[in-house]
């Protein structure tokens, strides 16, 4: 078996997993990027690709502040990634709308955002639109929609370019995306970690486990735990059309190259990752009663993917006590917040401090507290 | 370019009329439209809404989505899966289509 030693492994080929090793690599560091096969839950491929802040956080003011910083480096970050690789990943950052369909859904939104707003301590800006101010914003707004809110920080992205843009960048950065390579056992040995995988030995003083439920498995090998559950989201995507909606929404938006992405479903079926008629049918149900000419267009396909969620849905960022260099990282959003693991995480699994705003996302907040 | 292979087994199909961008052209009722418009030579059957590339029937089992016509004012439907009427109206289709009252005229 062969072994290969590089400055940090990165367990997990996905958008976070990218991120990070993106991130690594631009501090001129060396990077082995595992990744398992196409087999895997693969949440980094089936995602809807918001870059979202409304609503996020509404039990944390750290992960709320986390997050409206995400989105205020994601122009940035894109632009970096276009400039390296030439990939275009259709940022769209004009603002994000949450269109409800009666008085007391609206009365809830206003109510959470107030919330979040009152506590965040920084800029929170968003609208809470009647029915009139909505139709501003955009065309072809069905009768039942009451309302909505609208937070200008909010955007969207190509989450297949944007994984496709950093895998190329961390090839041109001189690291190595290593597909097919499910990591078996985890050892300390002379001063670095060993991945051993069915093909291979790899070795580094630092890794990072970002294999999303996949880090179920790998954290106890290193003294960590990732207590995160999938939930599945289901997808419909319809045939492209010229572009008539202006700013994605919670549960419909329109791509880049045209095609209407309608999703936002939740469901806790395990391991699960098909699709269901009922849900499908519930999902295509909202999307035409807010834009009914939405009825109009072919499915062209549909899947299901599952989230990485943990019990509160916030993120889990822990380095292990017992072995230090080694860090488990779990989050849900892993497209919104991808500048944030790229630049500000990336700066703490360097060995700087770790961030106030995340110190609290440790995976011990799960424990039972004894009495 | 295309045309009908000779075969023993009688011809029973009736020679009908159908209209493509407004021209009439000859075809059988019953044969999938994809053919009649291939035997018409219609190629390209359309342009991509991504990119414009050229695009024409590849699969002709409903699988592949390249043969998408307008047929008697429906947008991208699969000409290949598609049994030919008397008297139907074909559009070929350049670019994406409209949506609703959405988003201008499909063209």
């Amino acid at each position: 078996m062969t072994k290969h030693e590089t400055d940090f492994i990165v367990v997990g080929g996905g958008v976070v997993g990218a991120s990070i090793a993106y991130g690594l690599l631009r501090r001129g560091l060396t990077v082995n990027l595992l990744d398992e096969g196409d087999d895997a839950f693969r949440a980094a491929r089936g995602n809807f690709g918001l870059v979202w802040v409304q609503g996020k956080g509404a039990n944390s003011t750290a992960y709320a502040r986390w997050t409206v910083q995400a989105a205020a480096r994601w122009q940035s970050f894109s632009s970096a990634l276009a400039a390296l690789t030439g990939i275009d990943v259709q940022l769209q950052q004009r603002g994000g709308l949450h269109l409800c369909l009666d008085n007391s859904e609206l009365a809830r939104r206003d109510e959470e955002l107030k919330g979040i707003a009152s506590t965040i301590g920084e800029p929170y800006p968003y609208e809470i639109l009647d029915r009139k101010a909505v139709q501003h914003r955009v065309l072809g707004v069905g009768p039942d929609v009451v309302g909505g809110s609208f937070c200008p920080m909010d955007g969207h992205a190509n989450p297949l370019r944007l994984l496709k843009a950093m895998h190329a960048a961390v090839h041109m950065l001189g690291g190595t995306h290593v597909p097919g390579h499910h990591v078996e056992m985890i050892e300390y040995r002379s001063g670095a970690y060993e991945l051993k995988t069915p093909h291979a030995r790899f070795r580094a003083p630092r890794i990072v486990l970002a294999a999303g439920l996949g880090n179920r498995q790998l954290a106890p090998m290193v003294g960590l735990r990732a207590p995160v559950e999938p939930i599945r989201g289901q997808v419909l995507v319809c045939e492209r059309a010229l572009p008539f909606l202006d700013l994605p929404t919670l549960h419909v938006r329109q791509t880049g190259d045209g095609g209407i992405q309608i999703g936002d479903s939740k469901e806790d079926v395990g391991f699960d990752d098909g699709t269901s008629l009922e849900q499908m049918s519930q999902i295509a149900a909202r999307a035409v009663r807010c834009f009914p000419d939405i009825g109009n267009l072919n499915v062209v396909r549909a899947w299901g993917a599952l989230r990485v969620m943990t019990g509160d849905g916030l993120p889990i960022y822990e380095e292990s006590s017992d072995q230090p260099g080694a860090f488990v990282i779990s989050c849900h959003s892993g497209i919104t917040l991808a500048a944030m693991h790229a630049e500000v995480l990336v700066h703490w699994l360097c060995g700087n401090p770790k961030p106030d705003l995340i110190t609290g996302f440790n995976a011990e907040r799960f424990d039972v507290q004894a009495h | 370019m295309f045309k009908l292979i000779e075969s023993d087994a009688p011809q029973r199909r009736r020679i009908c009329e159908i209209f493509v961008d407004g021209e009439p052209c000859q075809a059988m009722i019953g044969e999938p439209l994809a053919a009649a418009l291939l035997k018409a030579n219609c190629v390209p059957m359309r342009y991509t809404p991504v990119s414009g590339a050229p695009r024409a029937p590849l699969c002709m089992m409903g699988v592949c989505f390249e043969c998408l016509v307008e047929v008697d004012g429906t947008p991208n439907v699969q000409a290949c899966a598609t049994p030919v009427r008397e008297g139907m109206h074909v559009r070929l289709i350049h670019g994406a289509r409209s949506i609703g009252q959405l988003g201008g005229a499909a063209q």
